[in-house]
């Protein structure tokens, strides 16, 4: 049985900061900044831009892509995010609602750092690969927090990604060929209950987290599936800052021009649980009948996900049938001062 | 010696015991009459203080007396200082001196907080300098007075790291160059990122025992022979010091150990300065009169501290490259002047090294712990 995406998109918010405006405030060095974490600018949402309404504009797009999939047979949603707008009631009620997929649906929002994204898309692929489902919608999506000053602040985004998994051999655009996770409890990055913003270890985030479970996994995964480096068209990693997915990737012997396509940071931001996923969707925008791509997340506590995907004939059908996520990032762009920036992020406290 | 680094799955004890044992092996002792230790600030670190006892009982050598020292950096040198002490005083035959420090429990912040508290935290701590600010000033007035410049800074971090590639123990294995130096993040202006010493664990350790003892444990190996050991100190507060440009504890304490080995520093072969910044290192090598006083930085450039210089400064790498275990540093100096002595230094051996000091630093130059060391 075949199982696969058959229809993605994604959603980035027009609004952006540059890395100078922010560290203009803080009297922070830029050029040293954009020099050791390779990031220029992030995206921020709007007033009226958080993780659900992302995750609707996203998974519209995916809908649109997905060769006429009835929303009604979609038996799961989950959506996998650190900044769901309620600590307590479900984001994904109300994105299953906007897309017209309730009232017969499974749905549950899930949170693992960096990593609820694939999560989602882990969960859609094995409830359709197990049949109790026809289709499953996996969605990433985070206006994710850092604190003022901290370095953060620098790469914190906003983006979101959507995937309809199915079955169809019609429809399918995106072979999911096989999976590999590599989890372990690596506390490197967290937030307690009623604190506003995460905490990090520093460093400590960097070799013991990020390197140590993205290498394992992706080599885990290229074991498994008894592939190298060589034989994928591209490869995508969690993009905390623009620096750690270009290392990583050169570790694991990948070229520059494997990884270029979903390396999105520099321009985006670490955009959290969306950001492996918002680069598989670039990926897949410009991908060719055939190529082979790995994806791997990383998320803080600490897991990995890894997925083979194959590229069917259909991509060429679906790939202008939605806005493309290169262009949702390089087109129409607003530019914010750090004050505007600071009151749609919330950072000014209100008379009550 | 343990591997300097950011050994995140190696707790404080496991490091030191590491390095004790490793050092005890080495000498073929099994049981000592004191053991030192030089730890700086375990209490912030890692929560723990009452370091002797806990750690001569991880060795399951509990009853020895034991005993930890604190200068701020300068612990380490410290505690080889009490270790000769003993022994020349005759209370002790044999002396397990170690140092130690776990700087990766805590983050970055809470591990500049730390080594902030070796600065005066009323006068200057409280108004928010930290040691990169510290020594950025000092920096400042030394370029301003002399014309040392920026290049001659980034070249000791240049020779540093050269001669770290060298050494297996070493945290940072980097070739680097003037422009990546220039280049790096500006920490504190002038002082860039790779102007300074990294926050580093690891812990080293070394016995000390009487000349006749040494002789025969050593066998047909050269015995090392502390000849001279100096110290001093001088206001904590820069702002209370007459001259910015003088480190004048590193001096006297220099001076003092000049004198007990009956020593010039002509006759000093290689020598292991404390180079938290790369501005120490100019300062402490124009302090102990290798160079005179603002041409430090002109004989980093022109080659006369490299390891084929006509005195190596730093053939370990130093505290820049080898890394910066605070507690540990002043105890790895000495290792690293012993194993040159013994000729044992690998591939950043200096030929005919015979007579070696090691010179470790508290806080800005607030306390300074200086040995030197003679083949016999």
């Amino acid at each position: 049985m075949t199982i696969g995406i058959v229809g993605y998109g994604a959603f980035i918010p027009r609004r952006r900061i540059k890395l100078e405006e922010i560290a203009k405030v803080w009297g922070a060095d830029a050029p040293s900044y954009k020099r050791g974490l390779r990031l220029f600018e992030k995206s921020v949402p709007g007033a009226d831009e958080d993780t659900v309404t992302m995750s609707v504009e996203a998974t519209r797009n995916a809908l649109m892509r997905s060769g006429g999939v009835d929303p009604a047979d979609i038996g799961a949603l989950y959506i996998g995010s650190e900044s769901h707008p309620y600590a307590v009631k479900p984001s994904g009620t109300i994105v299953a609602e906007a897309i017209g997929a309730v009232p017969a649906i499974h749905v549950a929002d899930l949170e693992f750092a960096c990593k609820a994204g694939t999560e989602s898309l882990f969960i859609a692929q094995a409830l359709v690969k197990a049949g109790e489902v026809k289709y499953a919608v996996g969605i990433a999506a985070d206006t994710s927090q850092g604190a003022p000053g901290d370095a953060l602040e620098y790469s914190a985004a906003a983006g979101a990604a959507a995937f309809i998994v199915g079955a169809d051999e019609d429809k399918i655009v995106a072979e999911i060929v096989d999976t590999y996770s590599w989890t372990t409890d690596t506390p490197d990055f967290w937030r307690r209950e009623y604190m506003h913003y995460p905490r990090h270890g520093s460093r400590f985030t960097g070799e013991p987290a990020y390197f140590r479970h993205t290498m394992n996994s992706a080599k885990g995964m290229m074991d498994k599936a008894g592939l190298e480096p060589k034989d994928f068209a591209y490869a995508i990693f969690h993009q905390p800052n623009g620096k750690f997915p270009m290392r990583v990737g050169k570790k694991l012997d990948f070229t520059n021009e494997q990884l270029e396509t979903g390396w999105l940071s520099p321009w985006l931001g670490n955009t959290y649980s969306g950001a492996s996923p918002i680069g598989l969707t670039a990926v897949l925008d410009i991908a060719s009948p055939g190529d082979l791509v790995l994806l791997t997340s990383f998320g803080s506590g600490a897991g990995s996900d890894s997925f083979v995907i194959r590229v069917t004939g259909r991509i060429s059908e679906v790939q202008n049938l939605a806005p493309k996520t290169r262009s949702q990032l390089d087109e129409n762009k607003i530019y914010l001062e750090y004050g505007a920036y600071a009151k749609l992020r919330g950072k000014i406290r209100m008379a009550e | 010696m343990t591997s300097f680094g950011e050994l995140w799955e190696t707790p404080l004890r496991s490091l030191w015991a590491e390095a004790a044992l490793a050092a005890l092996d080495d000498a073929g002792v099994d049981s000592v009459d004191l053991v030192t230790i030089g730890c700086m600030s375990s209490g912030l670190f890692t929560g723990q203080e009452h370091l002797a006892s806990l750690l001569v009982d991880e060795l399951g050598m509990a009853g020895v007396p034991a005993a930890r020292v604190e200068s701020a950096c300068a612990s380490g040198g410290l505690a080889v200082r009490a270790g000769f002490a003993e022994v020349a005083a005759g209370l002790s035959d044999t002396v397990l001196v170690t140092g130690v420090e776990k700087m990766t429990d805590v983050d970055g912040s809470d591990a500049t907080y730390a080594l902030g508290t070796a600065a005066d935290s009323e006068w200057e701590g409280f108004h928010g300098v930290t040691f990169p600010g510290l020594y950025a000033m000092l920096a400042r007035v030394h370029m301003q007075k002399y014309g040392t410049t920026r290049e001659q800074l980034a070249q000791v971090a240049v020779k540093n790291h050269a001669n770290g590639l060298l050494n297996p123990h070493a945290q940072y294995h980097l070739k680097i160059s003037v422009e990546d130096v220039v280049n790096s993040t500006l920490v504190a202006d002038p002082l860039c990122l790779f102007d300074c010493s990294p926050v580093t664990d690891g812990a080293a350790a070394l016995v000390l025992t009487t000349v006749e003892r040494a002789r025969e444990i050593a066998g047909d190996k050269p015995v090392v022979v502390i000849t001279g050991s100096g110290m001093a100190t001088d206001s904590v507060t820069l702002a209370n010091r007459a001259e910015l440009t003088e480190l004048g504890a590193v001096k006297l304490a220099g001076e003092r150990a000049y004198a007990m080995a009956g020593k010039q520093p002509e006759n000093i072969h290689i020598v292991e300065v404390h180079d938290c910044f790369t501005i120490a290192e100019i300062m402490a090598t124009e302090a102990l009169g290798f160079f005179d006083p603002g041409y430090g930085g002109s004989a980093v450039e022109k080659g006369l501290t490299s390891l084929q210089g006509k005195i190596p400064v730093n053939t370990s790498g130093g505290l820049k490259s080898k890394g910066h275990p605070v507690g540990a540093t002043g105890v790895a100096q000495v290792v690293e002047i012993a194993t040159q002595l013994w000729g044992e230094a690998g591939q950043r051996q200096v030929e005919g090294a015979r007579v070696g000091m090691a010179q470790n630093m508290g806080g800005s130059g607030g306390s300074s712990v200086v040995h030197i060391l003679e083949v016999v």
